[in-house]
């Protein structure tokens, strides 16, 4: 019987690990749809955006909080449980970033200039594909831990590009002379707290990085 | 009366059953892989099997040490072994019950002036070094090996704490057998010459006097780990060297793979019909197989995470566990022929 309960168990934790993880990947999405509807001057569909990602973190929550009770009541992996816990919960917090700069665009609807939007979709790249190798290497350390360090090293690159790109743009939105100080200190807020999510991408990676010594056979 | 005599066996099956229920199952209630009641519940059925079933083999080679020949002589032999066992246990060090039955029965041989048969020591003693060795020799390799499965076919996590569990337990069994196989001669084996059991068919089922006593002390080492293995289960677990829980299931593993080459008769028999030279039937230490196994994964990993000092400490009562166990035997030799005024040997 306790063979059964545990093979029960484990099922049912590998797909809610699954889920959670296919929704991280998917906010990465929502939230460059819900960017480029906002430059588009798309309000609609940058509020249907918007509550898609409301209801993806909302779902991501209840996940996390699912796989905290099977982890902690049924005591699985008890030598990782405290690792992947905070993992999870990382990577929740992700999903919190994203949602928090479409309200963000949503509360504040900064006036960005047309010549600010390539750069300004440039970064939200570099920030989706820094999250999307944090997820492909959470994935990896679950499924097979030998690859998590090739996504991880990707997490780094793409922390980098999004630094660069997000200093080019506050160079260049400071440089503009046609601003008042107060739009430039909106967009610039609103540009470093694009950039926060992958350093946010990047911590998550470098526990992770720690985790995979520890899981290493 | 031979009840009363048999009580000292018992205690030292009840200081077995508290010690070395750990080697079996420390490893995994120390990695936090099995409940401490499931662990002691499957250890205690498969304790009882193996005395009973397969318990003959090692103890012909104790009865060679040293045939106590008087009741009274049995009785101060396990008291001195339980006595030693039950100190050590105290002092949480997992030792060795076949070394302070030895000790205790070179104590008797002195205190009565019989002589110890030194191939039978020798081979006894050889058995005590080559035991860790081969341990250790035993849980790399598996452990090569079980890394080499687990990185080829891309375990998922969760799968591979499953097939862990799964696999502790199985060995945990496996461990268990062979622990009352091997070490039951420890602690009734030299109440074998004296015992008054007779012959028993119960259901259709034939049970041995010999097997009747290995019953009566498996019992008592089964209830030894109910009561007191806990303790010692901390210490194997996590005191040595922090084992993830791979490496628990290969230590376990290893353990019980050592204490069946040294137990097995059917082993025995098998390398004698292919002409091969045989393993000893020894009642081999189970806690120096644990930590010769434990010790030779840490060895793996480079050894600077090997906690020395600990396995210092354990080494160092496996020296003094004999010759603690051989004075305690002689001076409560002394003590009951000369004021208890019992007969402890038939010259």
């Amino acid at each position: 019987m306790a063979f059964v309960s545990i093979f029960k168990n484990r099922i049912g934790i590998e797909k809610e690990i699954d889920s959670f993880l296919n929704l991280a990947s998917e906010s990465g999405l929502i939230f460059n749809q819900g960017v480029d509807a906002f430059l588009s001057n798309n309000l609609e569909s940058f509020n249907d955006h918007l509550n898609h990602i409301v209801e993806t973190e909302k779902e991501a929550d209840t996940l996390r909080r699912s796989i905290e009770d099977l982890l902690y009541r049924k005591t699985l992996i008890p030598e990782s449980r405290g690792d992947v816990l905070e993992l999870i919960e990382r990577m929740d917090a992700l999903l919190g970033r994203f949602k928090g700069v479409m309200f963000r665009f949503e509360i504040e609807r900064p006036n960005i200039e047309p010549q600010f939007h390539e750069g300004l979709k440039a970064l939200v790249s570099c920030v989706i594909q820094a999250v999307e190798a944090a997820t492909l290497s959470l994935r990896a350390y679950f499924k097979d831990i030998s690859q998590a360090t090739d996504h991880i090293h990707k997490v780094a690159f793409w922390e980098t590009e999004a630094d660069k790109t997000s200093s080019n743009l506050q160079k260049a939105i400071f440089a503009t002379e046609s601003f008042g100080l107060d739009v430039k200190m909106q967009i610039r807020d609103l540009v470093r707290s694009i950039d926060k999510i992958a350093d946010q991408a990047e911590d998550m990676a470098d526990s992770l990085a720690i985790y995979v010594i520890k899981r290493s056979l | 009366m031979f009840l009363f005599f048999l009580s000292s066996g018992m205690f030292l099956g009840w200081s077995l059953g508290a010690n070395d229920a750990s080697n079996v199952f420390g490893t995994a209630v120390g990695s936090r892989m099995l409940r401490f009641r499931t662990a002691a519940a499957l250890c205690c059925i498969f304790v009882i099997l193996g005395a009973v079933i397969s318990g003959a083999g090692a103890s012909h080679t104790l009865g060679k040490l040293g045939a106590v020949n008087a009741v009274g002589g049995a009785f101060v032999v396990a008291f001195s072994a339980a006595m030693s066992v039950y100190l050590m246990t105290l002092a949480r060090y997992p030792v060795s019950t076949s070394q302070a039955i030895v000790g205790a029965i070179i104590g008797w041989n002195l205190f009565s002036g019989s002589p110890t048969d030194n191939t039978a020591l020798m081979k006894i003693v050889t058995t005590w070094i080559a035991c860790p060795i081969l341990s250790a020799i035993i849980a790399i390799i598996s452990y090569k090996i079980v890394t080499l499965i687990i990185l080829r076919l891309k375990v998922h996590m969760f799968r591979l704490d499953e097939a862990t569990r799964i696999g502790l337990v199985l060995a945990g069994i496996f461990g268990s057998f062979s622990l009352g196989a091997n070490n039951i001669a420890n602690v009734v084996g030299v109440f074998l010459p004296v015992s008054p059991f007779k012959e028993l068919t119960l259901i259709g089922i034939h049970f041995s006097p010999a097997q009747q006593l290995f019953f009566l002390g498996s019992v008592a080492i089964s209830i030894g780990v109910i009561t007191y293995s806990k303790r010692v289960m901390d210490t194997v677990g996590t005191g040595i060297f922090k084992l993830s829980p791979v490496m628990a299931f290969v230590a376990v593993w290893a353990h019980s793979v050592v204490l069946f080459l040294f137990a097995s008769q059917g082993l025995e028999k098998f390398l004698m019909d292919l002409g091969l030279p045989t393993i000893p039937l020894v009642p081999v230490s189970s806690s120096q197989a644990i930590v010769g196994a434990v010790v030779g994964m840490g060895l793996l990993k480079g050894g600077h995470t090997i906690r020395w000092r600990t396995v210092g400490g354990i080494a160092g009562s496996w020296v003094t566990t004999p010759i603690f166990a051989c004075v305690i035997s002689f001076i409560c030799l002394f003590i009951l022929q000369n004021v208890f005024q019992q007969t402890v040997y038939l010259p």
